[in-house]
């Protein structure tokens, strides 16, 4: 996994609440067996066509913003436990995801896979949705060390939360797998411990 | 002193909750400020959300850590005709094959393709089969593994790199989420089912009202349900954001688990049997939110927009946008603009063009037979397509034993073969772009009926009366 320490990138905006799992990749898509080429099918029914064409008016089709930060509305990631949906994200670019709430699954899948989301306060979200009205290259910066993110516009900071163990992985590129391995005489000892 | 109050591993000074006795049972160890490593009794594992897990473990050059204590079914992406035959969609049959290639690799003795007998929905297979015990840990690649919290066992869902911790470790890494009691008080009106009772629920705590907590349902109108009923409820605490749904053991599910092919028998039953008697919430037990409700408020219910959260009783109006907060009206009207409805609308009598019965919410025996029930003696409206499919091949089975077959044939029904079927519509199971679906599933997202399909969830008797009306009508006739 990629290290993550620092970034500051303008962004995506996605003003919606309660974005599910089934638009960020729809299951007609999950029947891959391996990792890659998800970013492509993010958000395909927003994105494309019946005839495969691209949307216009999707955000991602609009190339006056780019940027690997996704700004979206309330509740991001509910619905199902498919990682797809984080690969997807992933796949696409983004690094970080912002909102005001995401679903709980969704969150541990973001991380799994070196995205992390990061959730900001019901105004500070909406404040970023208003100057990005005036000013669509408007950046956010993101310092994981401190758990800080600033709107570049207003100035504006904010704290978040980060699990202190999920942002030594972060910051480390290490995932979950290589430590549960390093603790296996502890699994065992509790094996024999239900015997 | 007195047992109870003290201080438990949790760090809580009150009584345990049933959640609390099996996590604190579970933990292997805890990372400080970090997660826990917790321990887990029964992996269910299918086709979709696996391939990549296995990959994983063949990269890092690792086994399975105990494969007996996984079991595979093959569900999601599954035909329900013609399963003797090869499937057709090569990219699908590519994912059956890897399936079945990582079972042979990696000596996967559960191991349960297309056609098996004990082959079906993996939520529906774990119970019936005895894989679900009172008690345990479980975890799925699948959202809704919450249905098997039924039984009193601690079961969520979990993604794909969980799945690949669970098979190289038996283990997974997870906060403790928070608890919550929902009280159901005195008992459901008649033709109301348990999935009016989760629609209901969902409906009042919204789609993220119970994120980053444990549900314990308790309750008399809990208490009097069946399994089946247990298991619906549970199924659906996903859908308002919740890890997970648990009801506390009791006689009813004692004598549901005894007997069943991987259940414990003789002397381990008996040792077992003491053990599933404690797990209670103690009386002085603490939850972190509670919320009850009347039980007789509650009316069969329908959904009118695109999420679960979205529901009412069937006789009741689209909410004006007046009372929609401000934030979420833009979300709300482009919901409604995706099903074709409009703010303050009735959807009785509205047409409904298919009918889905099946899923791991209401794909179990006792849903077939109230649907059977139902529609006795009385014929499916023309227009409408019918899609009924059992759960499991032991739920078709049992379909034919009791003569259900015979009712629905006659009422003009078709039985399909087990499996997800239209409820994510990765098969061919799709309703067609701007169809109204009336579907016993649980989720009514755009598209996951297919692309531009227009789904309205709710009970199989609901369904059943929408099947033979041709319209949303009241089952109370
Ligand atoms: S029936 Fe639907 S919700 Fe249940 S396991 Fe299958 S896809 Fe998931």
């Amino acid at each position: 996994m990629e290290k993550f320490k620092k970034l500051t990138s303008s962004i995506v905006p996605l003003p919606i609440e309660n974005v599910d799992t089934d638009q960020i990749i729809p299951a007609r898509f999950l029947k891959a067996v391996n990792k890659e080429g998800f970013g492509d099918n993010l958000f395909a029914d927003w994105r494309y066509n019946k005839d495969g064409s691209p949307k216009i008016d999707f955000v991602l089709n609009n190339s006056q913003f780019i940027g690997s930060i996704l700004v979206a509305g309330k509740n991001f990631g509910s619905g199902s436990s498919r990682e797809h949906a984080a690969w997807a994200i992933a796949g696409y670019g983004f690094k970080v995801i912002v909102s005001s709430f995401f679903a709980d699954i969704f969150r541990n899948n973001a991380l799994n896979n070196g995205v992390l989301p990061v959730m900001v306060s019901p105004e500070f979200l909406s404040e970023i949705f208003y100057d990005l009205q005036s000013n669509s290259a408007m950046t956010l910066t993101i310092d994981l060390e401190n758990q800080t993110i600033t709107n570049n516009v207003n100035r504006k900071s904010e704290k978040f939360e980060i699990n202190p163990y999920k942002k030594e992985c972060l910051i480390k590129g290490l995932d979950d797998i290589d430590y549960l391995l390093s603790k296996k005489d502890l699994i065992e000892s509790y094996e024999k411990s239900i015997d | 002193m007195n047992l109870q109050s003290q201080k438990s591993p949790s760090g809580k000074f009150n009584g345990l909750t049933l959640f609390d006795k099996i996590w604190d049972a579970h933990v292997v160890s805890s990372i400080e400020n970090g997660p826990t490593i917790l321990y887990i009794d029964r992996h269910f594992c299918h086709e979709v959300t696996s391939p990549q897990a296995f990959d994983g473990l063949r990269v890092r050059g690792l086994k399975v850590l105990r494969p007996e204590k996984t079991t595979m079914t093959a569900d999601h992406n599954t035909p329900t005709i013609d399963q003797d035959k090869p499937v057709t969609d090569p990219i699908s049959r590519n994912q059956l094959d890897t399936f079945s290639k990582n079972a042979a690799e990696f000596n996967m003795p559960l191991f349960y393709p297309l056609g098996h007998p004990n082959n079906g929905v993996v939520h529906i297979i774990g119970p019936e089969n005895g894989f679900t015990q009172p008690g345990t840990t479980i975890v799925c690649g699948d959202s809704h593994t919450s249905t098997h919290g039924a039984f009193g066992a601690i079961a969520f869902g979990i993604g794909t790199s969980e799945v690949e911790m669970v098979l190289a470790t038996q283990t997974v890494l997870q906060t403790r989420p928070k608890t919550m009691r929902i009280t159901f008080n005195g008992n459901l009106n008649s033709s109301v089912t348990a999935k009016d009772l989760a629609l209901y629920m969902i409906s009042k705590l919204t789609t993220g009202g119970a994120t980053g907590y444990f549900v314990e349902y308790a309750g008399e109108a809990i208490r009097n349900m069946s399994m089946e009923e247990r298991m619906t409820v549970c199924n659906l605490s996903i859908e308002m954001g919740a890890r997970g749904g648990m009801i506390a053991p009791d006689e009813t599910t004692f004598a549901y688990v005894q007997g069943r092919e991987f259940a414990p028998k003789g002397k381990d039953l008996e040792r077992k049997l003491s053990y599933w008697k404690t797990l209670q919430s103690d009386e002085n037990a603490v939850f972190d939110k509670e919320y009850s409700f009347d039980a007789a408020d509650i009316q069969p219910m329908i959904t009118y927009g695109t999420n679960p959260g979205m529901g009412m009783g069937i006789n009741d109006y689209i909410p004006e946008i007046e009372k929609i907060d401000e934030a979420g009206r833009i979300s709300f009207l482009k919901s409604l603009e995706y099903m074709g409805f409009k703010p303050g609308e009735q959807l009785l009598n509205k047409q409904v063009d298919y009918v889905f019965l099946g899923s791991c919410t209401n794909g179990r025996i006792e849903d077939f037979r109230l649907f059977a029930n139902y529609v006795k003696g009385k014929k499916k409206a023309e227009h409408v397509v019918a899609w009924l499919v059992p759960g499991s091949w032991k739920v078709e089975n049992q379909i034919r034993e009791e003569g259900l077959l015979e009712i629905l044939t006659d009422a003009g029904f078709k039985l399909r073969q087990p499996g997800c079927s239209a409820c994510l519509a990765m098969n061919d199971d799709k309703v067609p772009a701007g169809k109204y679906a009336v579907s016993t599933s649980n989720r009514n997202f755009e598209g996951r009926q297919g692309p531009g399909a227009r789904t309205i969830l709710a009970g199989p008797l609901v369904a059943a009366a929408a099947a033979v009306a041709g319209c949303i009508f009241d089952p109370r006739g």
